[in-house]
């Protein structure tokens, strides 16, 4: 329903019974809302806040499609104030449980379907985006997107995995899985970045290792090792953004970056929650334990000193708002890509070193 | 039945010792049999069975044969000293950073308590960790070699892993000394979370040093090398070789299968295979590794 401007008489003689109505509706979502809040409020333990908070979250957006309806239909000025109420509630709520949100609920989000893919990123961020495709040795890799592009007006490359949300689009592009050769790619338009002096931003959005006979055949691993070293050695400066999952080494092999932002729902991981619980527990239904103990959230990642920044998702996360999500992003980038293009390449490359050389220290010297 | 028997024989007439006697005629007394004592300690250890070829093999000569079946080839893992005493001269070497432990970043607990894997892991090994560096000669060359451990936690790479490899690497670096990495891991160190992954980027970035100072790299691989550790240092040598049979991949067999719902063809991700598809410089049996590396570095050193 729309809020008309102009008003026929037969639609006035029907907004009596849209009041009653709408104060029904109001109720009905107060009740609600009252329910979430309580039930989360009496929530104990670790093990219940990791079921209940996507569950809470899931009901607060169902509560607030059911508001935005009713202020469609214009009420009166009480329900109107009880409506604005009701909105601060749930934002209040939806703040706190994200806060609390385990580290598995973030996975969930993480891989929401309806998260923003690096397209749609690429799409929101960049302008004169023109594809580069093929290795030039074996195929092109759909899983991995590489281009020219411009960031703010500035000559840019920008690659990344890339997902899907429809069937036909997600066979398509392997599940965003890539093969060699989409590796194989990166690294072979990263290196013209390189020889032309153009920054490079890369999005990472992977599950994981690649699964599958050719991927192997060809040399995954091979792949993956020679963009470590070479990224490692690059003389332009390249920033990251772990938009969603950061899947081990098909993460890595674009993330060797001199600052590696990741979004705030997104996780990063040596494996998979699920391939962690089956092989420490031998019991993939574990994934929700071994999603804690890999400490794999962003505000994790940070404390472990292993990310540069953590970039805000709009309320309730990436996949509610786009535009939202792209801009906070395109903040972040905006923000490191000044202080890193302020530093002469052989500088750049030294600290970009000294960074990997003493990540994840976590070692003593017995005498 | 004791009654019967009691009756017909009045066994009540005998002394209790005669009579414990005549019942062993009917019940096996505990431990007669037991020979396991004496004949156990006479055989135990002294023969291996070849997982391949079934052949029953005296453990000497295999050994001897630098573990190799004697019968089928099939090489058998060895740990990393044994590693350390067929690469360099006389069995002679320097060990160093091996007092390198990890802190257990994570706190991680599974079914048991990372920690105490490790503690078991360091006692039965004597190793601090999945890695020993040495310094030592190989045919009269002064050489560095980085040997993986894989009875220490599947010789997977967590912190210290990462960090003993990234010094060796920057010890050949600055000495200009080749260095050999012979890599036998399940890959990075799950209990580690991203600390091991990080890792992969740490040792990669020292090799791109490495590689700009054009100091020789040779990677061995041996059974097995998956994960990351394939997807790092193992792929990144000048020359990558391998030993035969070895299990070479990023994902694993079994992932792979369940995956793809198919049986994978015999010798899949074996170094023969990689070999195959161009993925592996040489396939080279243990009895002609120092030879080769020594070849190889003949070619490479200034």
């Amino acid at each position: 329903m729309r809020p008309s401007t102009h008003r026929s008489p037969r639609a006035q003689a029907a907004a009596a019974p849209a009041v009653a109505n709408a104060k029904l509706v109001v109720a009905s979502a107060e009740f609600l809302l009252s329910m979430v809040e309580t039930r989360w409020s009496a929530r104990n333990g670790d093990n219940s806040t990791m079921e209940s908070g996507l569950r809470a979250q899931q009901e607060l957006e169902r509560i607030e499609q059911q508001i935005a309806k009713l202020e469609a239909v214009t009420p009166d000025e009480g329900t109107r104030h009880q409506i604005e109420e009701l909105h601060a509630r749930v934002h209040a709520l939806r703040e706190q449980v994200s806060a609390h949100l385990g580290a598995w609920e973030k996975t969930e989000l993480a891989r929401h379907p309806q998260r923003p893919h690096t397209l749609d990123y690429v799409e929101r961020i960049f302008t004169d985006w023109s594809e580069i495709h093929g290795d030039r040795g074996f195929g092109d890799d759909p899983a991995m997107v590489c281009g020219m592009a411009r960031f703010h007006g500035e000559q840019v490359v920008v690659l990344g995995t890339q997902k899907e949300r429809d069937m036909k689009q997600k066979v398509y592009r392997n599940f965003g899985l890539p093969n060699p050769e989409g590796y194989r790619k990166a690294l072979r338009v990263m290196k013209i970045a390189e020889k032309f002096s153009r920054p490079i931003f890369t999005f990472v959005d992977v599950t994981g290792a690649n699964p599958g006979v050719g991927a192997e055949e060809r040399g995954q691993a091979e792949a993956i090792a020679r963009n470590l070293r070479e990224m490692a050695r690059l003389r332009v400066p390249i920033i990251t953004a772990i938009t969603g999952e950061g899947g081990s080494g098909g993460a890595l092999a674009i993330a060797v970056a001199d600052r590696v932002l990741m979004m705030e729902n997104a996780i990063y991981s040596v494996i998979s929650p699920e391939g962690c619980a089956s092989i420490m527990w031998r019991d993939a239904a574990k994934k929700e334990l071994a999603a804690q103990a890999l400490r794999i959230t962003a505000s994790d990642l940070s404390e472990l000193g292993c990310i540069d920044d953590i970039v805000p998702e709009p309320e309730g996360g990436a996949h509610v708002d786009h535009e939202a999500a792209a801009a906070l992003l395109d903040a972040a980038l905006s923000k490191h890509f000044a202080e890193l293009r302020k530093l002469p390449s052989g500088e750049l490359v030294a600290s970009r070193y000294n960074k990997f050389r003493h990540m994840a220290q976590f070692l003593r010297v017995e005498p | 039945m004791k009654a019967i028997l009691a009756d017909r024989f009045q066994l009540q007439n005998y002394p209790i010792t005669q009579l414990l006697n005549f019942m062993a005629w009917f019940k096996r007394q505990a431990g007669e049999l037991d020979t396991s004592g004496e004949k156990k300690v006479r055989t135990e250890g002294l023969w291996v069975k070849c997982d391949d070829c079934r052949q029953i093999i005296w453990k000497k000569d295999l050994e001897e044969n630098l573990n190799v079946c004697p019968k089928c080839d099939k090489h058998f893992r060895i740990d990393a000293r044994a590693r350390l005493a067929q690469l360099l001269d006389d069995n002679l070497y320097e060990v160093f950073d091996s007092n390198l432990v990890s802190t257990d970043p994570l706190k991680f607990v599974d079914l048991k308590a990372y920690s105490s894997r490790l503690k078991r892991a360091q006692a039965d090994t004597g190793l601090k960790d999945a890695v020993i560096n040495a310094r030592g000669k190989l045919n009269g060359r002064p050489v560095i070699v980085s040997a993986m451990e894989y009875a220490f936690i599947g010789g997977s790479m967590g912190a210290v892993v990462g960090e003993a490899i990234t010094r060796a690497i920057e010890q050949a670096t600055d000495t200009k000394a080749p260095i050999i990495i012979v890599s036998a891991s399940g890959g990075a160190r799950m209990m580690e979370g991203v600390i091991s992954l990080m890792q992969l980027a740490k040792i990669s970035a020292a090799l791109a040093r490495l590689d700009e100072a054009k100091i020789p790299y040779i990677s061995v691989l041996t059974d097995p090398t998956t994960g990351g550790v394939t997807a790092s240092f193992a792929m990144l040598g000048d020359l990558n070789i391998a030993e035969p049979g070895a299990l070479i991949g990023f994902a694993g067999p079994r992932v792979i299968e369940q995956t793809i719902r198919q049986k994978l063809p015999q010798g899949f991700q074996r170094s023969e295979f990689l070999l195959e598809h161009g993925m592996l410089d040489a396939v080279v049996p243990r009895k002609q590794l120092k030879p080769y590396i020594a070849r190889a570095l003949e070619f490479m050193a200034a």
